[in-house]
């Protein structure tokens, strides 16, 4: 395209660091869009994006998380359109990017489903991943769409519960809409304004999400849960005790819903679970007790 | 005075004179206060008033009018708000053109909307995030209901596209002129001759030329390429800070001649 430029946006800061990286690699510049709120809570991918050399700008319109930083990262793409390409972080955004991320992260589970075969010589039954703008669920769940037997399930932010209205579950909670140039499940508010949202985790506060899960949800082809932060907490700890894996806050949500399913499915019973990073980010978010808590 | 309205597209067309359209946001700085700018710049000379709905995520807006549908919206402005907010003011007689996003429009239902704005004296419509391939079957409601589809080419759009866009629209074809969102400029870019030439190629309806536009010195540059210009932020700015737009308007129509 002959573009010396990249810009992103990111909540989490994965997303920002990974385009940072690519474009340290190439020699190209890169700008990242992040909001204020979010460059608090995931303090240590700003401070990796730095390293980097990508410029990372605060976003302070609205509520200053991953809505508002892709609206600005918007912005400048339409403003320097002729020398800037943007990457867009997840299956969201304007045709053709959740078609393009779709294809981009499908390695996810094209690898998986062939891992799964070659040691269990069968398919999962069940498919679970956290869905914020929704990429590494469809990462994951591309790969399985034509297995019938197979469940997928996609797991959204219920925050401090769906009924106070502080959450970021688009599909479980919103109505259709069109956000960032995509028609999709929004959270708005009864004259179509853009509702805040609230998770504990930043990658999955987004009040949007990916067309294609919409499309997923009313087909049914996956059915969609909603966590709290609460219940994203207890795995997030859970799974560290257990699996000496420490997971982001974003898949621990898929985490705590595999837990319910692994207690209905009883041993012998085949979970799939999208574990889309590492927990390190939210050290500073997570309240660690003074003392070492006792062992479960 | 006392005739039957211009059609929006009579009135923006240049007669020798360059036209000036202005924007304004509804509800700002609340309602009451924005019914009355609208009604003073419907007096000023202009030749069209566009009037913003406010959004929560207005894609294609720079921090002035952002900032301006940010304060509306705290002071509760709506969708319904605004149609009375444009019903009050369509009342002086200037054509009145409402600038939304598409999400407000889906969620009030597109055909009551259509039917709504036609009832409140609305001449013409914008949406600058509907895509002339997606406004299928919003602008069939709009048409349906007699309102202009006023559609945008932009420096960056390929002439094939830029015919579609021409050919959907009506009222007047709106020509950004510049690569970007909303926001005063100190000067416009160059390239605007050939893209007013480009658009001109497809269509004989009125041209309008908006973004950026704020100074004497561009009405100047426009005259005898566009039929209109379309003055938003820096009229927005002054609302803003509570000085008349109008002084800004007499000066820029000095300018137009």
């Amino acid at each position: 395209m002959g573009k010396k430029r990249v810009i992103a946006e990111t909540g989490a800061g994965q997303h920002g660091v990974a385009a940072a990286t690519v474009a340290a690699k190439f020699g190209l510049q890169c700008t990242v869009y992040m909001g204020t709120e979010d460059m608090r809570r995931q303090s240590m991918n700003v401070r990796r994006m730095r390293l980097l050399g990508a410029e990372v700008v605060e976003v302070t319109s609205g509520t200053k998380t991953l809505k508002d930083a892709t609206s600005e990262a918007i912005r400048d793409w339409v403003t320097n359109v002729r020398t800037t390409h943007y990457i867009i972080g997840s299956v969201v955004g304007p045709h053709p990017y959740p078609e393009m991320v779709r294809d981009l992260q499908r390695v996810i589970g094209d690898e998986a489903r062939e891992q799964y075969l070659s040691v269990d010589g069968k398919l999962p039954d069940v498919v679970v991943a956290c869905v914020g703008g929704g990429s590494n669920a469809i990462g994951i769940f591309t790969a399985f769409l034509d297995d019938k037997e197979v469940v997928l399930i996609g797991v959204e932010a219920a925050g401090k519960g769906v009924k106070t209205g502080q959450h970021a579950a688009s599909l479980v909670g919103g109505r259709p809409g069109v956000l960032h140039g995509s028609y999709s499940y929004l959270l708005q508010d009864g004259d179509g304004q853009v509702m805040p949202t609230h998770s504990i985790s930043a990658g999955l506060d987004y009040p949007g999400v990916g067309p294609e899960h919409s499309y997923l949800h009313d087909t049914k082809r996956v059915e969609y849960v909603a966590v709290t932060d609460q219940d994203a907490l207890a795995a997030f700890k859970l799974c560290t005790r257990l699996e000496g894996i420490m997971p982001a806050l974003e898949p621990a949500h898929a985490l705590f819903h595999a837990g319910e399913l692994a207690r209905e499915m009883g041993p012998g019973g085949r979970l799939l679970v999208c574990l889309s990073g590492r927990g390190d980010k939210d050290m500073d978010s997570v309240e660690i007790p003074a003392k070492s808590e006792a062992s479960p | 005075m006392g005739e039957a309205l211009m059609t929006l597209e009579n009135a923006v067309r240049a007669n020798g004179d360059l036209k000036l359209v202005a924007y304004m946001m509804a509800g700002h700085p609340n309602k009451k206060k924005s019914i009355e700018v609208g009604k003073r710049l419907a007096g000023s000379g202009v030749a069209a008033l566009e009037i913003g709905i406010p959004f929560s995520d207005p894609l294609a807006d720079g921090p002035v009018i952002q900032r301006a549908g940010q304060v509306a919206l705290e002071n509760g402005m709506t969708v319904a708000g605004a149609l009375e907010v444009a019903a009050a003011i369509a009342g002086e007689g200037v054509p009145i053109v409402l600038m939304t996003y598409i999400n407000p429009i889906l969620s009030h239902d597109p055909r009551r909307f259509a039917a709504e704005a036609a009832q409140a004296g609305v001449a013409g419509v914008i949406v600058p995030d509907l895509p002339v391939e997606e406004s299928e079957p919003v602008a069939g409601w709009l048409r349906a209901a007699s309102l202009d589809t006023i559609f945008m080419v932009a420096p960056t759009t390929a002439e094939d596209r830029a015919e579609s866009i021409c050919e959907r629209s009506s009222g007047f074809v709106y020509c950004v002129t510049v690569t970007g969102i909303t926001g005063a400029r100190k000067e416009l870019p160059e390239g605007m001759k050939e893209l007013f030439a480009l658009v001109r190629r497809h269509t004989s309806l009125p041209v309008a030329a908006g973004f950026g536009i704020s100074r004497p010195e561009h009405m100047k540059a426009m005259r005898g390429v566009a039929d209109a210009a379309v003055v938003g932020s820096a009229i927005v700015d002054d609302i803003d800070k509570g000085k008349d737009p109008v002084v800004l308007v007499k000066e820029l129509l000095k300018a137009c001649r």
